[in-house]
């Protein structure tokens, strides 16, 4: 690497280093930062331990099979995976380049550096922990010699830096145009269906594809080629949107007024709603939560059909206050956030804080209702499980929407809804699913514990009874809120106003 | 209307702010003026409650506005951009603060067609979103807004900045108009010594946080002003 871009590197790593640490969210950032960092370690313990034990493990499940194999006919699937787990969890590197624009760097610098650092995240360290030591075991067990290995072990390597990539390609697409991936997605579903139908095994294909590298280890170039193909990919993508008036502002939008007169018959909190809803539209972050939501409404259909979950009653816990709560989960732990950009008028306005919040209250029920209403065509897995989904969806409305609005009142990270930074992805990362943990796992425990002691309708029924006191005692927790947010008024409006 | 008592704003040790006592009457049009860092907009960030006093308090037609809500039905403000919200029109703007000061949509019309002058015809009926506009024209969006429900205190933190000569001019005839009414309070601030002592009949002069200059507008203010400031 020449020498001035390796300063250039150290330099963006440091204006990093102090913008983390100078923050107001700090404490915030700090703690979860250190819980991550146990799920992190945790994480890498497991994939490590499955790398070991995975040879002998094969060898014992399909003794039919040399291990190799197996895990070769596997490597598809698990891309796909983790690539569905990286668009979830992983967080994209933001930098700020307003600033740098015309300043003595070089464009390409720091595209590459956004591109690079990327590289250094703990998501491309679990396939290879789980694949080295498998390999060691091939060549100590002698199916492979040291230099085949050596090639398979780098082609793995690759495929994982290629999904990195193609991880940034997928989100980019999701929060700016979601058509597009379309015939991607449908190219998939019919791979899916072939798989599933046992008419095209893609699978066992590339499975067989890579038991052909094995035999040429020089074929190794080919994923590397991959791997470098997506990083140009996004290079480019990149390099053409480093303008202010593309990457950074969008385009002028011709507006869409609609006319929400329909909200008045909520009464006074009707131009909050009607706010709150043009923030929901008009913004790309926001906007992102909707096609979430949508999203994983489709998350049961994991879960319902298959026969693991049906010993594990609690995991439809689980689904049941996500597809409900989706929206919840997401949208409410960012209450007040949204509005952060004008905060402080908000906070100087004619306006009594409980209406404020009560109108976030109301879009969350809202999105429950609906969420609840799409939900319904899971009665196709039971009765049971409808029931279950209300008694859930009561639930969220009772409890974790009050809880997530006074849990809300410690924000104090500004969120940037004009999108003035380069990729800006805050919000798309493992520490939103973090913060939705006790949200979750809370109803999960109750109703495991009345199941186990009484019965399944019983659990169903306390669920969506403990919901249904939530609401009643609305009120009272309301006040509390509305106290909470006023004391934590000023360092809210402080912290608002960092431009991160 | 505005009664200031041993007021102190500390940051880490630095007082940025200290008005030992300080009375705004009904009516007044009241100019605040000092270099970057004398104060102004921290005292009137206090004002709206937007940042807690070290010492002391702001009294508000009665109402001490760090403690009680009741000061904001009657006061209105533009401080700055973070006063907007960039995903709406002009027009929703306006409709949703007249929502918040219980203004109808009509009354907010009516309000516009006074100012239609003021726009210039380049913020009503151009569809688009308050985040596209001109920082000008988003001040003048701001300005408006202040004005939207008949507020008896107005603050508006430089309004003059950012705006050309001809919206200078035009804003300066409607700060006159505001000041001629007995029961509107009106403080602006502002670095151009020249605007604010068109505009005011009493200017205060802060520096380091401190009130060093009190006085009713008069010929001699302009002059005197300004020998204050040439160091």
């Amino acid at each position: 690497m020449k020498p001035i871009i390796k300063t250039m590197f150290k330099r963006f790593l440091q204006l990093e280093w102090k913008a983390f640490f100078r923050s107001a969210s700090l404490g915030q950032s700090l703690g979860l930062k250190i819980f991550m960092g146990f799920l992190a370690v945790y994480f890498l313990i497991s994939f490590l331990i499955l790398g070991i034990a995975l040879y002998p493990l094969l060898e014992e499940l399909f003794p039919e099979q040399p291990p190799m194999q197996v895990v070769n006919n596997f490597v598809l699937i698990w891309l796909v995976i983790e690539l569905f787990m990286r668009f979830m969890m992983q967080t994209l590197p933001v930098l700020n380049i307003k600033h740098m624009m015309i300043n003595n760097i070089k464009r390409k610098t720091i595209i590459h550096f956004v591109l690079i650092k990327s590289l250094f995240s703990f998501y491309n360290l679990l396939t290879p922990l789980a694949v080295i030591p498998f390999g060691i075991w091939c060549i100590r067990k002698g199916d492979y010699s040291a230099l085949q290995i050596t090639g398979w072990i780098i082609a793995m390597l690759a495929l994982v830096t290629a999904v990195n990539y193609a991880n940034f390609l997928l989100k980019k697409k999701f929060s700016e145009n979601i058509k597009s991936i379309t015939p991607y997605l449908v190219v998939a579903l019919v791979l899916v269906g072939l798989e599933y139908f046992e008419i095209f095994k893609i699978s066992e294909f590339t499975g067989g594809l890579i038991g052909f590298l094995l035999e040429y280890p020089l074929l190794v170039i080919i994923p590397i080629l991959i791997a470098i193909g997506l990083y140009l990919w996004n290079f480019n993508y990149l390099k053409n949107n480093f303008y202010l008036d593309s990457g950074l502002k969008g385009k002028s939008t011709q507006v869409e007024t609609t006319d929400l007169g329909w909200t008045k018959r909520f009464g006074d909190i009707a131009p909050f709603l009607q706010l709150d809803m043009k923030l929901l539209w008009r913004n790309k972050r926001p906007k992102t939560t909707i096609w979430f939501s949508l999203l994983f409404l489709c998350y049961g259909l994991f879960f319902y059909p298959n026969p693991v979950y049906a010993n594990m009653p609690a995991f439809l816990v689980f689904v049941g206050i996500f597809v409900t709560g989706i929206f919840v989960i997401n949208f409410g732990q960012f209450i007040p956030a949204w509005d952060s950009s004008y905060y402080s008028m908000m906070m100087s306005q004619n306006i009594p804080m409980k209406k404020y919040l009560e109108s976030k209250a109301g879009l969350m029920y809202f999105s429950i209702v609906v969420l609840t209403l799409l939900s319904i065509p899971y009665v196709y897995f039971g009765v049971e499980i409808l029931l279950l989904n209300i008694a859930c969806a009561i639930y969220n409305a009772g409890v974790n929407v009050p809880l997530i609005l006074y849990a809300g009142s410690f924000n104090k990270k500004r969120i940037d809804l004009e999108k003035t930074q380069f990729m800006n992805y805050q919000g798309t990362g493992a520490t939103q699913w973090i913060l939705g943990f006790p949200l979750l796992i809370i109803p999960i425990v109750l109703w495991y514990v009345v199941y186990k002691i009484v019965d399944q309708t019983t659990a169903t029924t306390v669920l969506g009874l403990i919901g249904v006191i939530g609401l009643v005692l609305k009120n009272l927790f309301m006040k509390k809120i509305v106290k909470a947010y006023k004391t934590k008024k000023h360092i809210q409006i402080n912290g608002f106003k960092q431009v991160s | 209307m505005i009664q200031v008592n041993n007021l102190t704003k500390t940051y880490n040790g630095t007082t940025v702010l200290h008005i030992e006592n300080l009375e705004i009457k009904k009516g007044e049009s009241f100019g605040l003026v000092g270099n970057n860092g004398a104060g102004k907009t921290t005292f009137f960030s206090l004002l709206l409650d937007l940042i807690q006093p070290s010492t002391g308090n702001i009294t508000s037609n009665g109402v001490q506005v760090h403690l009680s809500e009741d000061w904001k039905p009657f006061t209105a403000a533009f401080i700055d951009e973070s006063f907007l919200i960039g995903y709406l029109t002009p027009e929703e703007y306006f409709y949703f603060i007249g929502d918040l000061r219980g203004q109808n949509k009509a009354d907010v019309d009516a309000l516009l067609d006074k100012y239609k002058e003021f726009f210039n015809d380049e913020i009503l009926n151009n569809k688009k979103y308050l985040r596209d506009l001109s920082k000008g024209n988003q001040k003048k969006v701001g300005i408006i807004a202040a004005l939207i429900g008949n507020p008896e205190v107005i603050i508006l933190d430089e309004p003059f900045a950012n705006l050309d000569p001809t919206t200078q001019i035009r804003l300066k005839r409607i700060i006159k108009e505001l000041a001629d009414n007995p029961d509107v309070t009106i403080l602006v601030s502002s670095h151009d010594l020249a605007h604010t002592v068109e505009v005011s009949n009493r200017i205060v002069a802060l520096n380091k946080g401190e009130v060093v200059k009190d006085i009713q507008t008069s010929q001699e203010t302009l002059r005197e002003l300004e020998a204050f400031f040439a160091v």
